[in-house]
């Protein structure tokens, strides 16, 4: 546990660094494109920060190979209205960005944000915070293909013990996905949640397949892959909320007695404990939203970087180094895709498990802080 | 705002949105369709292996037992066997005690009779024997007393001669 925290700390902080770090990067990048896209560079500087964040970060057309992409559709709330196109109309024929005049405003894509353009060229800010973009992106697309494969997968499961019986052996893909069931169950959902734990499983379940099967997907590099979906902190804030909501709703009058009027202390020790616990409870979302995240996140910008190195260099030989390093990256990726879906499962099932634990009257009074 | 500066580190709405939307949507689709199923097919198959394990292990109770029961009775029909043999062998050993009891008793009933039988013949025989001496004495003596007693050496003779004819026989 003790090296889990101090790893996911170092991964934390590292990919902090490499944020901050690729803020100023971009930051210079941005005021010198300012000054060239004038001057029309056709020899483009290649640029790391912004090739790796290109990789990582959300975009709106699905980027499949060369100069293809497989365009999305753009959806967009507006203060006039909904307005809907597709991708294709935000990029030219040299797959630059290029101005698009929509029903209401006209729309310019920014690094993988849409913006709203005066005549001039300029951003918008005013109007821009006004639209709400709701777009199929292509971490959308990819969850959404995400998705269909895990029914698709779980069905045919479903439907082979139909088939086949509940006392025959399983077989094939039953067989593989079985144990991994059997895993979540008895080392999350039982252990942690207790007693009720079969209520909880489609849940943790739910939880566990969902990440692992993004953060597989996020390591293939191309369609159907290639898309940082548990590597994108929306992915990870929305499983969090949930998880926040889950427990919460389900927690039982002990669990708020428990963060709010810690019983078997004296009234100021209550006082004390109280806005600790409050803070405790607010914590648990953030700390598991950022900890996959980060995990995922960093990951992907070890291997970027890796290869990246063969463009800095400027040299084949590069490679020699750089790619048995991003395959070692990627292996120690394959074992954290896997753990960090365990772990989130694993902290998922504590909470609901302390949620709806039914304290004795004269028994455990210990805080349960637990991060 | 930290959050505006990095662009990975702030979440889209429209991202987070659809993120949930699809989170719930699988919930609900994988909860019915698959781990209810799968849960409950599960659950069943433990079920039947406890059972049948527990029956199993019962039945070997059972089984162990009934061995244990088989053990117990042949030790019994041992026992029985052993008491049976020793209670023929002390049957048979009084028997022939009895037996030779019996004939021991009727050998000195025998043994006892001839006695009596031989002393009764033998008192019979000496009282014959008497009367016949007395008898004899008598007549030698009447035949003395009838001779006349002149001549010593004659009446030697004499007694001699009769003495000769008494045969006792």
């Amino acid at each position: 546990m003790a090296f889990r925290s101090t790893k996911s700390l170092l991964v934390l902080s590292f990919s902090i660094l490499t944020m901050l770090f690729s803020n100023n990067l971009l930051a210079q990048d941005s005021t010198q494109n300012n000054t060239t896209t004038t001057t029309e560079a056709h020899e483009e500087e290649f640029n790391v920060t912004e090739t790796i964040l290109g990789h990582i970060r959300d975009d709106h057309s699905w980027h499949l190979c060369g100069h293809t992409s497989l365009p999305l559709p753009v959806i967009l709330y507006t203060d006039k209205g909904i307005e809907c196109f597709s991708s294709s109309n935000l990029m030219d024929e040299h797959h630059h960005q290029k101005a698009f005049q929509g029903k209401y405003y006209t729309y310019q894509s920014f690094k993988g944000k849409i913006k709203v353009i005066n005549e001039d060229g300029s951003i918008n800010d005013q109007l821009t915070a006004n639209v709400w973009d709701f777009s199929i992106t292509k971490n959308v697309a990819a969850l959404f293909i995400s998705m269909a494969i895990l029914i698709l997968v779980f069905v045919t499961v479903a439907n082979t013990y139909k088939k086949r019986g509940i006392t025959s052996a399983p077989k094939g893909l039953q067989s593989f996905m079985e144990p991994i069931i059997f895993f979540v169950r008895d080392e999350v959902a039982k252990p942690n949640i207790g007693h009720h734990y079969a209520k909880y499983m489609p849940f943790i379940l739910t939880i566990f397949f969902i990440i692992l099967i993004n953060n597989y997907l996020g390591m293939i590099p191309f369609f159907p892959g290639g898309s940082n979906v548990s590597g994108n902190i929306a992915f990870t804030l929305a499983l969090a909320i949930i998880v926040f909501i889950v427990v919460n709703i389900k927690g039982n009058k002990s669990y708020w007695e428990h963060i709010f009027w810690m019983p078997g202390m004296n009234i100021g020790m209550k006082l004390f404990l109280a806005p600790i616990e409050v803070i405790g409870v607010l914590a648990r979302p953030i700390s598991l939203t950022i900890r996959l995240f980060a995990n995922v996140t960093a990951g992907h910008i070890l291997v970027l970087s890796l290869i990246c190195l063969i463009f800095i260099f400027k040299t084949v030989f590069a490679s020699a180094i750089s790619v048995p390093f991003a395959v070692f990256i990627g292996l120690i990726e394959s074992l954290v895709a896997f753990l960090q879906a365990y772990i989130f499962a694993l902290l998922a099932a504590m909470y609901i498990g302390m949620a709806i634990e039914e304290h004795h009257p004269k028994g455990d009074h210990d805080p349960h802080y637990n991060e | 705002m930290l959050l505006e500066i990095n662009p990975l580190a702030l979440p889209d709405i429209g991202l987070l949105f659809w993120n949930i939307v699809a989170f719930i949507v699988l919930f609900f689709v994988l909860k019915k369709m698959a781990w209810k199923p799968i849960l409950k097919a599960i659950k069943t198959r433990e079920d039947g292996i406890d059972e049948a394990l527990s029956k199993a292990e019962k039945v070997k109770a059972e089984m162990a037992q009934l061995a244990n029961e088989n053990e117990a009775l042949l030790q019994k029909a041992r026992e029985e066997r052993a008491v049976l043999i020793r209670d023929a062998k002390e049957q048979s050993d009084k028997m022939i005690a009895e037996a030779k009891e019996k004939a021991k008793s009727e050998y000195d009933r025998i043994v006892a009779d001839a006695q009596v039988a031989i002393n009764q013949q033998k008192n019979a025989a000496l009282t014959d024997v008497k009367n016949q001496v007395g008898a004899l004495v008598i007549e030698i003596s009447e035949k003395i007393l009838k001779r006349e007693l002149n001549n010593k050496a004659e009446q030697e003779n004499y007694i001699k001669q009769l003495a000769e004819e008494v045969k006792l026989n």
